[in-house]
C-alpha cells in the first residue's frame, strides 16, 4: 500500500524459501480443515494478484487432503480503496471473478501480506456487496504487523516483525518466476 | 552483494486525461486500457448490488444540448452504479432557451463544484470548447458530425468480445457516412487498433477523400458484404439531412438494407452491429436485426461497462494543470 515512487530497494534478508513457503500452505490447508470440521461450505477468495495465486494452491492442498474441491473466488478490492483520490492516476481495475453464490457459505480470504489492514477492510465491504456469508476468515502467508485497523488473520504463515521502511516481497513461481519472501529496504539517495 | 530492485514492479500505463473528446487523439494503449478497464466493469451489474463505492461524492451532470435517450440513460446507469450523483439537464428545460452562453451555463455548474460534464451537442466541437472553459472532466457524448468516443469504444468492447480480437478483422460501416459522428470515431478507433475498414453508402452520403483516414470505399453493398467480419449498420437518419440525398427509403432499403438473402451472402460467423436506434425496413430488416448474427443489445449491456470505465478513468486524472495540454 506503500508506494513512495520510484524508490530503489535492495534485498535485505531472504524470510521464506520455496520450502518454507510450500509448508506454511500445507500447515494453513489443514488448519482450516480442522476448524471447519471439513471442506463442506468452505470457499476460498484470493485477493488480487499474489493472494489469487496463494488461494489456487491452497484449494489445491485442501482437495488433495480431503478429496474434496473447493471452489475459489478471485477479488479486486481497487474499488473500494480509501486512498483512491490520493494516489495520483486511477489505479487500474481488473475483474472480480466469483463464479459462486457467496451467501450462506464460510469464506476465507487470502493475502499475500497483511500490513495495514486497509487491504482486507475493502475486501470486506466488496464481499458486503455480493451477498451475506455466514462468516469470513483471513489467511496470510505473511503478517509483518503495523495495522491501522482492528483487523487480524485467523491463519498466519509467518510472522514477520519489520520497520515501516522496510517492504516485504513476495514472489511466487506464476508471476515471478521465482518462489520467496524477501525484506527489502530503500537504498539511500546519497550512497 | 544483495541485488537492488525498484518496486513497485513495473507500472502499466496509467489514464492521465482529464477529458475523453473523441478517439482520434487517442493512442492504442490508450484505447485498450479503457476497453480492459470496461472488462472489468462488466461482473458489477450482474451482481445482486449493483453498485460499487468508487465514484462516491462525486457529481456527474449529463448536460444534452441534443435529445437522446439510450446515450443519457447508458451515463446515467453507468454513473450510478459507481456511487456518483447524477444531475440531468436537458436545453430546453433551461437557461439557454433564455439565451445564457453554453460557456455561462458551464461556469454555473462548475460554480456548484460538479466533477464530470457529460455533454452532447449538435455542433461538432462545442464538448472541446468546454473542457477548454472547465476545470471538471468533460466527455463527449456525441458532437454533430464529429465524434462520439463512447458509442466506438462500445463497438470495439463487443467486436473484442465476440472475436476475442479487433486486428486485422474486415469491417464495413455502411450507411450515411458523412453525417456520422459514429462512423468517424468508429474510423479512428478501428483503424488504431489495426483492423481493416471499408466504408459504404450512397456516392451522396460517402464523403470525398474519406479514404485520408485510412479506409477502403465502395458504393456497392455487395463489396463490403464480400469477406467482412462485421458489418456495422449506420441509422439513416431521415428526419434530418438525408431527406434530401437519397431519392427515398425504400430505394435506400433495396440498394443498402441488409435483408436475408444479403446476409447469406456473408461469412458464416458474421456480426451485425447497429448504434440504434433501427428503423426496422429500411437500414436493417427486422428478420436480421433480431437474428442470431446480431450483436445490437449486446453492444447496448457493453455500452455500460464502458462508461463506467470512462467515467472512472476520467475521475482519477490530474485535475487543475495541464487543462491545456489535455485538450485532446
Amino acid at each position: 500500500m506503500t508506494e513512495p515512487a520510484a524508490l530503489t530497494y535492495r534485498e535485505k534478508a531472504k524470510v521464506m524459501d520455496a520450502d518454507a513457503i510450500r509448508r506454511a500452505l500445507v500447515r494453513i490447508a489443514h488448519e482450516i480443515l480442522e476448524h471447519r470440521k471439513g471442506p463442506a461450505n468452505v470457499a476460498l477468495i484470493g485477493m488480487r494478484t499474489r493472494g489469487a495465486i496463494l488461494a489456487q494452491r491452497l484449494a489445491k492442498e485442501i482437495a488433495a487432503i480431503d478429496k474434496h474441491p473447493v471452489e475459489v473466488g478471485v477479488l479486486d478490492i481497487t474499488l473500494y480503496r480509501d486512498d483512491l483520490s490520493r494516489i495520483g492516476p486511477n489505479p487500474i481495475v481488473r475483474a472480480t471473478e466469483i463464479l459462486f453464490d457467496v451467501t450462506d457459505q464460510h469464506l476465507i480470504l487470502v493475502d499475500d501480506v497483511l500490513f495495514t489492514g486497509r487491504t482486507i477492510r475493502a475486501a470486506l465491504n466488496a464481499i458486503g456487496d455480493l451477498g451475506r456469508p455466514k462468516s469470513i476468515q483471513l489467511a496470510v502467508l505473511v503478517d509483518r504487523g503495523h495495522r491501522e485497523l482492528p483487523i487480524r488473520a485467523d491463519y498466519v504463515g509467518k510472522n514477520i516483525p519489520t520497520n515501516l521502511r522496510e517492504q516485504i516481497d513476495v514472489r511466487l513461481n506464476e508471476l515471478d518466476e521465482k518462489e520467496e519472501v524477501v525484506i527489502t529496504v530503500p537504498v539511500e539517495a546519497a550512497a | 552483494m544483495a541485488t537492488a530492485t525498484t518496486a513497485p514492479a513495473a507500472q502499466a500505463l496509467r489514464w492521465t486525461k482529464k477529458d475523453l473528446l473523441g478517439l482520434r487523439k487517442l493512442s492504442a494503449e490508450e484505447i485498450r486500457l479503457i476497453l480492459q478497464t470496461a472488462g472489468s466493469f462488466q461482473e458489477i451489474s450482474l451482481r445482486p448490488i449493483k453498485k460499487v463505492p468508487v465514484l462516491r461524492g462525486k457529481t456527474v451532470v449529463n448536460l444534452f444540448f441534443e435529445p437522446s435517450t439510450r446515450t443519457r440513460i447508458s451515463f446515467e446507469l453507468a454513473a450510478k452504479r459507481l456511487s456518483a450523483d447524477i444531475v440531468n439537464i436537458a436545453t430546453q428545460a433551461s437557461s439557454l432557451s433564455k439565451g445564457e452562453t453554453v460557456v455561462d451555463t458551464v461556469k454555473n455548474l462548475e460554480a456548484m463544484k460538479v466533477d464530470i460534464l457529460v455533454v452532447r451537442h449538435a455542433a461538432a466541437g462545442v464538448p472541446h470548447l468546454i473542457a477548454r472553459h472547465a476545470t471538471s472532466s468533460v466527455i463527449n457524448a456525441g458532437d454533430g458530425s464529429h465524434e462520439h468516443p463512447t458509442q466506438a469504444l462500445l463497438d470495439l468492447f463487443t467486436i473484442q468480445q465476440k472475436k476475442q480480437r479487433v486486428a486485422g478483422l474486415n469491417i464495413s460501416i455502411i450507411g450515411d457516412i458523412a453525417h456520422s459522428r459514429v462512423a468517424r470515431s468508429n474510423i479512428w478507433g478501428l483503424t488504431k487498433l489495426g483492423a481493416n475498414v471499408t466504408v459504404c453508402g450512397p456516392p451522396t452520403l460517402v464523403p470525398p477523400q474519406i479514404e485520408q483516414l485510412g479506409v477502403k470505399v465502395t458504393y456497392r453493398l455487395d463489396e463490403a458484404i464480400k469477406g467482412a467480419d462485421v458489418l456495422m449498420l449506420l441509422r439513416i437518419q431521415h428526419e434530418r439531412q438525408e431527406a434530401l440525398l437519397v431519392p427515398s427509403l425504400r430505394e435506400y432499403r433495396l440498394r443498402y438494407g441488409i435483408d436475408r438473402d444479403r446476409l447469406a451472402t456473408a461469412k458464416p460467423d458474421i456480426l451485425i452491429m447497429h448504434p440504434g436506434p433501427v428503423n426496422r425496413g429500411v437500414e436493417l430488416d427486422s428478420e436480421v436485426a433480431d437474428g442470431p448474427f446480431s450483436v445490437i443489445l449486446d453492444q447496448v449491456t457493453n455500452g455500460l461497462a464502458v462508461r463506467m470505465a470512462v467515467l472512472y478513468l476520467v475521475s482519477g486524472a490530474p485535475k487543475v494543470e495541464e487543462v491545456e495540454a489535455n485538450g485532446g
